[in-house]
């Protein structure tokens, strides 16, 4: 791990403070984030962070790469034209866990089933953090939401599952509870070549932290670090010990070809005339 | 017996459709429509309402739900914004196409981009020709009003039509305002029940609803009925207005005017910038100029004859237009719309474009003196200056 003065360069520190909540976690991810990148040694100008819409997604304007705050649920198909008309660029995805999984969530399989060069972060809070803590497709079963007081009926997505099945070749999940972890992470998904999704566990005090009774950001953190359970401890175990433990590790990494490698393949076979026929 | 309480627009809308109490609601969060969805679901959740409440995954499968469950025959209302009004777009044909009276309160915030959440009225606007009926709100009173008449009118034989209903991003949906709440009984009686001339539930007639029919098909015919149905929304607004004085008090029509009878000049506008825009000309008519005011709710169908033989007997009139065509030189869509009701009109004021307010910019009522103040000069001096400006803008 770098120190933390390191990334004041990757800041944009005049548009600080952050919007976010005292003892959000989504500057957790992001500081892991940078810590990863600055280990690097990629040239700023080459990277692109593109995002959503959300709290988590107001990241890209904290940063100092090439930024673009999109739509809420459309940052994949914009970094899909971005790597695509440039393969050369770093393209990294912030997103939450509504925008990646409810408005999102065609986008994403689409992306993973393409398996295009892009690594995706989705800072997971379980909650529409910008909106007022309504149900996401991540909010826990009888978890309560502004649009579920009396709980949730519905049964949450497995993020690194739905990548996998997908087709993205490297998946992962940290928590913010393990930031080191979770900048390991982050580090192996940059690197990767292919779709590259991190399941970036996080807590929203303000909303689903108080509309579950979950106590402070430091609770929220305790609540992570009890829940926990690594991806190796959890294979010897039943499934209905893990059925409530956030399991954390690297699910998936496997090599495919990467979607514009392909395409620069095929338009290499054809060559510039017959491409044009 | 009213209740007369202090409520913000959002729950003053979530409280009508308590009372009027719709089948279905599907809805999707977005700032600043959110505390009606979150009121409502909790009227839900404590079961004060029958209604099956559905929270999707997105603008677009919330209006599509809305359609299936009005093909279905029954009432649905649901409530959106900016972003998410814009991703409604293609399910906004279907249901006026289909003729579905879907209810629909837009608080109105500005398109992104760059992202914004506050008002302008970009994203209703846009709307303008989908073939919704809209009715526009100066306060949290009108707004609550306004959906109440408006399931009567989205579902009137003549009309079937949608109604979206418009209402200001934080100025009036965040603000506390004065609300006079009728009984529950008066506006269940006043809204009735639906009676759709069509229904998928109807297995012994079972319907067919917006099936391909080829080249030599009948959409003509369906566009053309559409556009009889808008045309017959006028009267029935008429009406439903009137007959709503019988149980509120409170009568409403295509706009409203302030003492306009006996004004030279005049300001039109629609929304909360109406309220600013009465106080500017009290303040005017006190230094002893002769201004009035005409604020439209209707915005479609659009009144042109109406506004027209209201507006006729003015010198000048200064337009605001909270939206921009961004079309060159042409003004907003107000203006737009305004300027072409004119056109075979043989007495007509001169007319005057504000466009002001994008993206939440204040208006305050020096602004507003200041455009009576402009369209005064422009008269007197016979210089024919620019017919659109840009109010507050930083230049
Ligand atoms: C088309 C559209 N619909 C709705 C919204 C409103 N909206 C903004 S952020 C958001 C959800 C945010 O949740 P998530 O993506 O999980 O991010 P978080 O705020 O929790 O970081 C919603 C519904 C929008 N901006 N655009
Ligand atoms: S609302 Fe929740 S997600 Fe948004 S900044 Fe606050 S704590 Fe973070």
């Amino acid at each position: 791990m770098t120190k933390t003065a390191d990334i004041k360069p990757y800041l944009r520190l005049e548009r600080y403070p952050t919007i976010w909540c005292a003892g959000c976690g989504n500057g957790q991810v992001v500081g892991a984030f940078l810590r990863a990148i600055s280990t690097l040694d990629w040239d700023p100008k080459k990277v692109v962070v593109v995002s959503g819409i959300g709290c988590s997604s107001r990241a890209s304007g904290y940063l100092n790469f090439n930024t673009m705050h999109t739509t809420h649920g459309r940052p994949l198909p914009f970094a899909t034209g971005i790597k695509l008309a440039n393969p050369e660029l770093h393209v990294v995805v912030m997103a939450g866990d509504g925008d990646t999984t409810a408005i999102g969530g065609n986008h994403f399989i689409h992306a993973a089933r393409r398996n295009i060069g892009i690594t995706m972060i989705v800072f997971n809070n379980g909650t529409y953090g910008m909106t007022g803590g309504q149900c996401s497709p991540m909010t826990g079963h009888a978890c309560k939401a502004t649009t579920a007081p009396y709980g949730n009926l519905d049964t949450p997505f497995d993020i690194c599952k739905l990548a996998e099945a997908a087709g993205a070749t490297f998946v992962g999940r940290g928590i913010t509870y393990a930031p080191v972890k979770l900048e390991s992470l982050i580090t192996e998904a940059l690197k990767h070549k292919g779709f590259s999704v991190i399941d970036a566990v996080t807590q929203c005090p303000t909303y689903y932290g108080r509309l579950n009774k979950m106590g402070s950001p430091a609770d929220m953190l305790t609540w992570q670090k009890e829940h926990v359970i690594s991806l190796e401890k959890a294979a010897s175990l039943p499934k209905h010990v893990i059925q409530d433990k956030i399991v954390t590790g690297v699910f998936v990494k496997d090599l495919r070809p990467e979607y514009t490698t392909l395409y620069r393949r095929l338009h290499e076979q054809c060559g510039e005339d017959d491409c044009h026929d | 017996m009213t209740k007369v309480a202090a409520m913000v627009g959002t729950d003053a809308i979530a409280e009508a459709m308590r009372q009027i109490n719709p089948d279905v609601v599907p809805a999707y969060p977005i700032t600043p429509q959110t505390s009606i969805v979150e009121t409502y679901a909790q009227m839900v959740a404590d079961k004060l309402v029958d209604t099956e409440m559905i929270n999707v995954e997105s603008e677009h499968s919330a209006l599509s739900a809305a359609i299936g469950a009005a093909a279905a025959g029954s009432r649905v209302m649901t409530a959106t914004s900016s972003q998410g009004l814009a991703l409604m777009w293609e399910m906004l044909y279907i249901a006026s196409g289909l003729r579905l009276p879907i209810v629909m309160t837009n608080v109105n915030r500005a398109l992104s981009a760059p992202v914004n959440i506050h008002c302008d009225h970009s994203d209703s606007m846009g709307a303008r020709d989908a073939g919704w009926i809209q009715l526009y709100s100066e306060d949290a009173q009108e707004a609550y009003d306004n959906i109440i008449q408006a399931v009567r009118i989205a579902e009137h034989p003549d009309v079937l039509l949608p109604v979206m209903v418009l209402m200001d991003g934080f100025i009036i949906s965040h603000s506390l305002g004065r609300v006079e709440l009728l009984e529950d009984q008066p506006v269940k009686n006043f809204v009735g029940t639906i009676q759709p001339p069509y229904s998928l539930l109807d297995t012994k007639n079972p319907p067919s609803f917006g099936a391909f029919d080829g080249l030599h098909g009948y959409y003509f015919e369906v566009k053309r009925a559409q556009a009889q149905g808008m045309l017959n929304a006028s009267a029935v607004i008429k009406k439903v207005g009137t007959e709503f004085a019988g149980i509120s008090g409170r009568s409403y029509d295509f706009f409203e005017t302030y003492r306009l009878e006996d004004a030279e000049y005049a300001i039109i506008a629609l929304g909360s910038a109406a309220g600013t825009a009465r106080t500017a000309v009290d303040e005017l008519r006190e230094q002893g100029e002769r201004v009035g005011l005409l604020k439209l709710r209707m915005f479609r169908p659009f009144p042109a004859q109406e506004l027209v033989d209201a507006l006729s007997h003015i010198k000048a009139a200064a337009v605001l237009d909270r939206s921009d065509t961004l079309a060159g030189s042409i003004g907003g869509p107000v203006f737009v719309e305004l300027r072409s009701a004119f056109y075979e009109a043989e007495k007509k004021p001169r007319l005057y474009n504000f466009i002001y307010g994008l993206g939440g910019r204040e208006l305050d009522i020096n602004m507003m003196k200041q455009t009576v103040e402009t369209i005064q000069t422009g008269m007197s001096d016979g210089v024919v200056q620019s017919s659109v400006a840009y109010l507050g803008v930083r230049e």
